[in-house]
């Protein structure tokens, strides 16, 4: 019997294939249009990045379509799906696993170029040659990478399996979905600027404008990093059974490396663009950040570190990504060193005024990656030099991390109401020292109310979050002259920080409770028993098993009431899923805005009951509710007028104008 | 909120307290005890899993180690000793907290070290601004001084620029 | 502000770059070195897997061994197996620890598969195991007469691997 194989894999190589052609073109004809001064050849960087974009987006859908209809032929789908795999599912399993997560990365690369092509149309054309055609030169990259390395189309022919091998369960969930596209946005958004940052430096041109310009792109990729890590954080918490949120991994630490230094690099850009200074610290971050990124893939692919979430290691990957890396953030870095006096600043501020707020905020946001960067990557170190095997791990990061922040916190509290060019304390002192005074004193009497003792991180963390919250409210208040009815007019860029920092005091909040508050209780518990944790009492209402489309369970129902009152029915399951035989604890969560009630099924003992872990983790929600608030933030901060005004503008610019290179 | 408080307070005091992992093989009288597991669980290493500590890990061997945790907590061991303990046997690996010692000093040190080298440079940037005014004579450096003030007073009564 | 400190970045990319290419180069990452080398082998009274009889450290000692960590349910254990057997039948003094395993089950493998032991050690709750820094199998300990622990091999012992160990080991006392 002839088999009759689908051509589709092959259609979505050769998209790929033609996609790297585009990218590859988009280096190389705006770049000789601006070394010639031929905006028409400048002119081409705008469809390449479109046909760049479309032919990317046929290869992935290509791909999907390959896993929609079972094509096992397809290595990487026999290797991440099955049959009795649910659809939704079997489409996020595109990205479940390296080669498929790469051309998801490359995809997204080239719609953050198109979009920069398209929305960039009073942008000179000069500069918008030059910021594709570095945009390119990372997509040629990656491109290579995967057709070379990582191919998620090689097939397995002629003999290709009946069944696949099923999506790790661990990835079967609505967090697979969501999480990695979200990340992989933010990772990849910050490669627009990191190219605005090096086509300043090869124009050796950067103003205020520039800054205007590069704002936008740069809170939207921070935005979907937030939100990335803060969906990654949430889906362990449910996902992996034991209720931890965040355990300082590799891989973690490679997602928030970058998000400090991109929140820096928003900041650095409120500067120069409100100042025109900052201008070569600016470049620098940019560089930062999108370097940070490459790193976190590097790390993530190559088998360099250990951690539960890499992907699979293979030092051959991990010699083209080095390469990779070497040739973008060293070239970007060397060009830096060279160049960066062509785009200095010149200004001046006092001591106590906003822009040394800035640099101080600055400053420590720096500092906290630079240390998770060295306890990321000190175990290399250590080995490299001979010396064994080292662990770095939570404690030693909350030791650096911690310290930092509250500092950190204490800056943005003042830094954020403090005026430009001078300012003085005494000025800033007599409008915030009842926040200082309610922070201390709130921040001591409530741990001493809540648990009589006085726990040093509970104080800390309270109080400088109650400080941050107070002394922005006094901000607002004050330029609100007192009317709640002005608020709205403050401007969006405003209000949009305003909400940023409440969410970064938030999740202040939620960490400092959860991590010291959080009680359980690991316990033996038959049908019919009941257990106590605080205030709450865990009945086991009944046990039973499930079967699900590729999976079978045990699962215990629970009925939790809280002063005798039956407040919520869980059901915890512990599913065999039959394609591989691994057994996933799915755990039962109560939501509530001010504690988490979390129970988790340990083994099976006799007579029906089970080793359970109950537990009670007070304002849990907090955590990511911040994060919810600085995306908000952010978000607004982008609609501000100034952005939009452009657009008016545009109407009415000339033409030559956009050739001229007149800066708007 | 005051159900909420209650708890807490309920549960600190309640006895006697299971400790995190598989607390029926645990128990402890001392709910400060109990704490000390719990945080010694999380300070150790599992040796053969992937980045996991004791507390978390399904693995035989970390079975072994907590077991072996338990046990020298009840025989009065400090928590440097017990971690002496299993360091002795299998290296620094399994110290989630790093030992501070010669060899780990940039790791110590390093952080502490930047941010110094940070505000060093900050002051280096003041100071290459400032340069110019020294420059000035002291009749324009008073009449600098008067605008300064000046502009601060006109400020406070005017609405502050945003952002 | 110098100019040489722009190139500061770069200079720190550079040694980063440099030590993640070590790293990649690095073959095993899983295996943890010991902290036992040079130090006694630990004392120990078990009893061994074949007669039950009662032993300590002492009778290990006078001659160079090997001291291999086994057990049934490690299908690697039995990979290594044949090379064993065929060091024992070169002379090479081997004592097994059978870690955390059944004995009738072990005492069955062995008759199945072979006996390159001089005698087993029966661990069955792994206590001399967490003595020796054991965290799964096969482990194998280089010991010399004297009872110091010379070396320690994570993982089995094949030709290519008794290539360099077996230099270390003729060089002991």
């Amino acid at each position: 019997m002839t088999e009759l194989y689908s051509m589709v894999p092959e259609f979505g190589q050769l998209a790929l294939i033609f996609a790297f052609v585009c990218a590859a073109f988009q280096v190389v004809v705006p770049l000789v249009g601006v070394n010639r001064r031929a905006p028409w050849l400048m002119a081409y960087a705008r469809p390449l990045a479109t046909g760049q974009a479309v032919f990317l987006l046929i290869s992935l859908f290509s791909l999907a379509y390959c896993f929609v209809v079972d094509d096992f032929s397809v290595a990487y789908v026999a290797a991440n799906s099955n049959t009795a795999l649910p659809t939704p599912f079997k489409i996020s399993a595109v990205w479940g696993a390296h080669e498929g997560s790469l051309l998801l990365w490359v995809t997204m690369l080239g719609l953050w170029g198109m979009a920069v092509a398209w929305l960039s149309k009073t942008l000179p054309i000069d500069m918008i040659a030059r910021v594709l055609a570095i945009m390119g030169m990372v997509s040629v990259g990656f491109i290579l990478f995967t057709l070379e390395t990582s191919n998620p189309f090689s097939r397995n022919l002629p003999s290709a399996p009946a069944e696949g091998s099923d999506l790790n369960p661990l990835l079967q969930d609505f967090g697979l979905i969501v999480h990695p596209p979200t990340l992989y946005m933010g990772y990849v958004g910050l490669s627009v600027a990191f190219a605005f940052a090096i086509a300043a430096l090869m124009s050796g041109r950067l103003d205020a404008a520039w800054a205007r310009w590069s704002r936008p792109w740069t809170t939207a990729a921070w935005i979907f990093l937030t939100v990335g890590i803060a969906l990654g954080s949430g889906w362990a918490y449910y996902e992996l059974g034991w209720g931890g949120w965040g355990f300082w991994d590799p891989v973690e630490n490679a997602s928030l490396m970058p998000w400090l230094v991109a929140t820096a690099l928003l900041h650095s850009l409120a500067v120069t663009e409100k100042r025109g200074l900052f201008k070569s610290w600016t470049v620098l971050l940019a560089i930062f950040a999108f370097s940070l990124s490459l790193l976190g893939t590097f790390l993530v692919r190559s088998g360099v570190l250990t951690s539960v979430h890499a992907f699979a290691s293979d030092p051959e990957r991990g010699i083209f990504i080095l390469a990779l890396l070497g040739i973008c953030v060293g070239g970007s870095l060397l060009l830096y060193a060279i160049k960066a006096p062509t785009v200095a600043s010149s200004g001046r501020f006092e001591l106590v005024s906003r822009e040394m707020f800035l640099l101080l905020n600055n400053l420590l946001l720096v500092v906290i990656a630079l240390a998770i960067l060295i306890g990321t990557l000190y175990p290399l170190v250590y080995d490299f030099m001979g010396l064994g095997k080292l662990s770095v791990g939570a404690a030693w990061f909350n030791t650096m991390f911690v310290p930092l922040s509250v500092g950190l916190a204490v800056v943005v509290g003042a830094g954020a109401m403090s005026r430009w060019k001078v300012d003085s304390l005494s000025r800033i002192g007599t409008m915030l020292w009842p926040a200082a005074i309610a922070a201390i004193v709130f921040g001591i009497i409530t741990p001493m109310i809540i648990s009589g003792e006085l726990k040093g991180m509970v104080v800390l963390g309270l109080s400088v979050s109650i400080w941050l919250t107070l002394a922005t409210f006094i901000d607002v208040w004050k330029k609100a002259r007192g009317q709640i009815t002005r608020i709205p007019n403050l401007g969006m860029s405003y209000l949009g920080m305003i909400l940023a920092h409440l969410g970064v005091a938030v999740t202040i909040v939620g960490v400092t409770m959860v991590a010291n508050y959080s009680t359980e209780k690991s316990v033996r518990i038959a049908p019919g028993e009941r257990e106590t944790l605080g205030d709450y009492v865990f009945e086991f209402a009944q046990g039973g098993h499930i079967t699900g489309p590729n999976y079978t369970s045990d699962a215990v129902r629970f009925n939790v009431y809280e002063d005798d009152e039956l407040i919520s029915t869980l059901m915890a399951e512990k599913r065999r899923y039959t394609a591989r035989g691994s057994v996933m604890t799915e755990a039962a969560i109560d939501v509530s805005l001010f504690r988490d009630l979390y129970v988790s099924m340990g083994e099976p003992l006799d007579n029906g009951a089970w080793g359970m872990r109950l537990q009670v983790k007070p304002f849990m929600r907090w955590v990511w509710l911040g994060a919810i608030f600085m995306a908000c933030g952010g978000f607004l901060a982008m609609l501000d007028k100034r952005y939009r005004r452009r657009v008016e503008k545009k109407v009415s610019v000339s033409k030559g104008a956009e050739l001229g290179g007149v800066n708007a | 909120m005051r159900n909420y408080l209650a708890f807490i307070v309920f549960t600190f005091f309640s006895l006697p307290v299971l400790a995190v992992v598989d607390g029926e093989k645990y128990p402890f009288d001392d709910p400060t005890d109990a704490r000390r597991f719990e945080l010694l669980a999380e300070d150790l290493r599992c040796p053969k899993c992937q980045n996991q500590n004791l507390a978390d890990s399904s693995a035989p061997v970390a079975a072994d180690l907590r077991e072996k945790v338990y046990t020298l907590m009840q025989d009065g061991q400090t928590d440097d000793q017990i971690v002496d303990y299993l360091v002795a046997r299998y290296g620094d690996f399994v110290r989630y907290n790093p030992p501070f010692r010669m060899n780990t000093l940039f790791l110590w040190g390093g952080p502490v070290v930047a941010l110094l080298l940070g505000l060093l440079l900050i002051v280096g940037i003041r100071r290459a601004q400032k340069k110019p005014v020294s420059d000035l004579s002291d009749a324009d450096k008073a009449r600098i001084e008067a605008l300064k003030k000046e502009y601060l007073v006109s400020q406070s009564t005017n609405k502050a620029d945003p952002s | 502000m110098n100019r040489g400190l722009l190139f500061i970045p770069l200079g720190i990319f550079v040694l980063m770059a440099v030590v993640f290419w070590v790293g990649l180069g690095q073959e095993d990452k899983t295996s943890l070195p010991s902290p036992l080398i040079d130090h006694p082998f630990p004392e120990f009274s078990l009893k061994v897997l074949e007669d039950g009889r009662a032993v300590s450290k002492a009778d290990i000692l006078g001659a160079p061994a090997l001291v291999n960590v086994w057990a049934t349910w490690c299908p690697t254990c039995k990979q290594e197996h044949a090379f064993l057997n065929e060091l024992a039948s070169q002379g090479v003094r081997i004592f097994g620890i059978n870690y955390k395993d059944n004995n009738e089950k072990a005492k069955d493998w062995l008759m199945s598969f072979g006996n390159p032991y001089l005698w087993n050690l029966s661990d069955p709750n792994g206590q001399l195991g967490l003595e020796l820094g054991v965290y799964g199998a096969p482990e194998t300990f280089l010991v010399d007469s004297n009872g110091i622990i010379r070396a320690k091999h994570i993982g089995d012992l094949n030709p290519k691997v008794w290539q360099t160990l077996k230099l270390q080991f003729e060089a002991m006392e």
